[in-house]
């Protein structure tokens, strides 16, 4: 996995709450058998029109707004459990996602990609939507280490949250097969005790 | 410390507590479809990692399938290839697959139940937000993405963090017509699509207890959409007369040890809650959403809220309602009873009920599509497949379907739907499709008048 540790960059402001996973990749590209080409369909129905022709009142569409950050409305990535999701916000190019809210399993699935998810207060996201409003070409400097997201302009900045565990998997870029792979034995002695026991469910296929 | 019965499950299942990060939880049953796991696969491929356990991992081919002509080849390319890969990689990896046209095939959700795979007390995962359909028999059951499909293959584990804990509250009595999926939709309009977000929820109150089966496993499917990860009820003799004589349910000294089991999986008087949520029975009505998320959900005959923000008005913009509206007669032209929320025998068993002897409206598309081979050969069993072909309802073959639209069910741009499944997101049964949340009843009532109707004035 990619590492995480700093990023600055412009912003690219998508002003919905509730965005699900429907919309930010479609079922009908479900089809694929590899993690290649999700990036060409994100936000599919938003971006194009049936036709196929590019939606100028998209965010992703106006030239003005660019960068490997999405900031989004609250509870970002609701819905279905597709991790596509997150490889199609990946292969976009974005390397993080600020929001007030985050669905449980895309934010599991963004961590399992590399793609941080910032969760920020609400008040702190408007002050984020605000200043990317005002001035287009506006960085945000993300800092994992230090778990913090500023406004490079006026230098306002906030604390958010990271589980420790995930942290430091991000910054070495391990993932969690490693780790559970290396732990077989002690899954292997608990299938073990468990299996002594009565109160506890058998294999039954 | 007095234990809740999400405690009792999860704790008995963690092989190792890592300090200050996640859990190593143990996943008795994986269940596996051809949409998630490819990636997984190759991944293992890729890392020349074995399958760990694949004794304990199910497959089964539902999402992308097509509900025509299922004995004829797969007529989409990519769909193909996807349930060929589904079928090589079962096949090199030792899993057992109920393919398309295997008699126990169906939604991962309704044909697990139904073979007696889902026991209580089990932790089951699946590449599947609905997963949490499975928390009805009292397993902690839960949707994961492909990266954690990938996990589970190669280490039967997955590295979680302890979910806060939420209990709602049903008690009273239900009014005539009112269905476990009004129930849910009730709840989630109350509580909103993120308030379960980072908690499992347990239902409880004579409502939950005096539901079957299949109406809990309703309840606990639409858990995701209040942000749940997942939801439970505790098991009780319903739970056992259900799972009891299932294909692979324990048998004879096998069932009884585990029915013994069984019956400690209740949350534990005084154990404490991070929330809690009371609702009265009596309050809740036929339920239809009106919006782009599962928490927009009004009574069938109340009218749109007016107070709404930037997203509401997008959304209903896009469903072309308007504040304050009232959405009885509205005309519609489609209805779809099916998905892993509402496909089970009662489902269409409280439809055909309706139905008999009445016609579909000439303006009405109706599709029924049923979670299963094992339901389908119920529905013919039962006769409910005469009930529907002469009321000009279209009976198809078992999937997901136009839930989610991946084949070629899909709900005409501009159309509403009124459909049993989950979610109303935009395009969510098609391109430009604008589906309306509901029971089968509401659907089936609506067929059958062609518009929006209070039909509860019509019931016995």
């Amino acid at each position: 996995m990619e590492k995480f540790i700093q990023l600055t960059d412009t912003v690219v402001p998508l002003d919905a709450e509730n965005v699900d996973t429907d919309q930010i990749i479609p079922a009908r590209f479900l089809k694929a058998t590899d993690k290649e080409g999700f990036g060409e369909n994100l936000f599919r129905d938003w971006r194009f029109d049936k036709n196929g022709k590019p939606n100028e009142d998209f965010v992703l569409n106006q030239n003005k707004y660019s960068g490997s950050i999405l900031l989004a409305g609250n509870n970002f990535g609701c819905g279905s459990s597709r991790e596509h999701a997150a490889w199609a916000i990946k292969a976009y190019g974005f390397k993080a996602v600020v929001s007030s809210y985050f669905a449980d399993i895309f934010k599991g699935n963004a961590l399992n990609n590399g793609v941080l998810p910032v969760q920020v207060s609400p008040k702190f996201l408007h002050k984020l939507f605000t200043s990317v409003e005002i001035d287009s070409n506006e960085k945000f400097s993300i800092d994992l280490e230090k778990q913090m997201i500023r406004i490079e302009s006026s230098g306002d900045a906030e604390h958010f949250d990271i589980d420790p565990y995930k942290k430091t998997c991000l910054i070495n870029g391990y993932d969690d097969i490693d780790f559970l792979t290396s732990k077989l034995e002690a899954i292997k002695n608990y299938e073990q005790k468990r299996s002594g026991k009565q109160a506890v469910p058998q294999e039954t296929l | 410390m007095k234990k809740t019965l999400f405690d009792k499950i999860w704790d008995s299942h963690v092989v190792e507590s890592i300090p200050n990060g996640p859990d190593i939880l143990y996943i008795d049953k994986h269940l596996i479809h051809e949409v998630t796991s490819p990636q997984a696969f190759n991944e293992l491929k890729e890392r020349n990692i074995p399958v760990f356990r694949p004794d304990q991992i199910v497959a089964t081919a539902d999402h992308n399938t097509p509900t025509i002509n299922q004995h004829l080849p797969v007529k989409d390319l990519l769909s193909r290839k996807q349930l060929k890969e589904l079928s090589q990689n079962c096949e090199e990896n030792n899993i057992t697959l109920y393919g398309l046209g295997h008699s126990y095939n169906g939604i991962v959700h309704v044909m697990a139940p139904e073979l007696g795979i889902t026991q209580p007390g089990m932790t089951i995962v699946c590449g599947d937000s609905h997963t949490s359909t499975h928390g009805a028999f009292g397993t902690i059951a839960f949707g994961i993405g492909t990266s954690q499909v990938t996990q589970v293959f190669a280490s039967q584990c997955l590295l979680v963090e302890k979910p806060k804990k939420l209990r709602v509250n049903v008690n009273g009595k239900l009014k005539n017509g009112v269905l476990p999926k009004d129930v849910i939709l009730y709840i989630i309009s109350k509580l909103g699509t993120n308030s379960g977000t980072g908690y499992f929820c347990e239902y409880a109150g004579n409502v939950f207890e005096e539901m079957s089966m299949e109406g809990r496993m309703t309840v606990c499917n639409m858990s995701i959409e209040m942000g749940a990860r997942g939801g439970l009820i505790a098991p009780d003799q319903t739970t056992i007369d259900y799972v009891e004589g299932r294909e692979f349910a324990p048998k004879g000294a096998e069932l009884d040890k585990m029915k013994a089991h069984w019956e400690t999986l209740k949350t534990d008087e005084a154990a404490e809650f991070d929330q809690e949520y009371s609702f009265e029975a009596e309050d809740i009505e036929p339920m239809i959403t009106y919006g782009t998320n599962p928490g927009m959900g009004i009574k069938l005959t109340g009218s749109i809220p007016v107070e709404g923000n930037k997203s509401d008005s997008k959304a209903l913009a896009y469903m072309d309602f308007k504040p304050g509206e009232i959405l009885l007669e509205k005309p519609i032209n489609y209805i779809f009873i099916g998905s892993c929320t509402n496909s089970r025998i009662e489902d269409f068993r409280v439809a055909a009920s309706y139905i008999k002897g009445k016609k579909k409206a000439e303006n009405v598309n109706a599709l029924i599509v049923p979670g299963s081979q094992q339901v389908a050969t119920q529905i013919k069993e039962e006769g409910l497949d005469k009930v529907f072909e002469e009321a000009g309802f279209t009976l198809r073959q078992p999937g997901c379907s136009a839930c989610l639209a991946m084949n070629d069910d899909k709900i005409p741009e501009g159309e509403y739907c009124v459909s049993t499944s989950n979610r109303n997101f935009e395009g969510r049964q098609g391109p430009g499709s604008r589906t309306i949340l509901a029971s089968p009843l509401t659907a089936a009532a609506t067929a059958i008048s062609g518009k929006i109707s209070d039909y509860t004035q019509n019931l016995n």
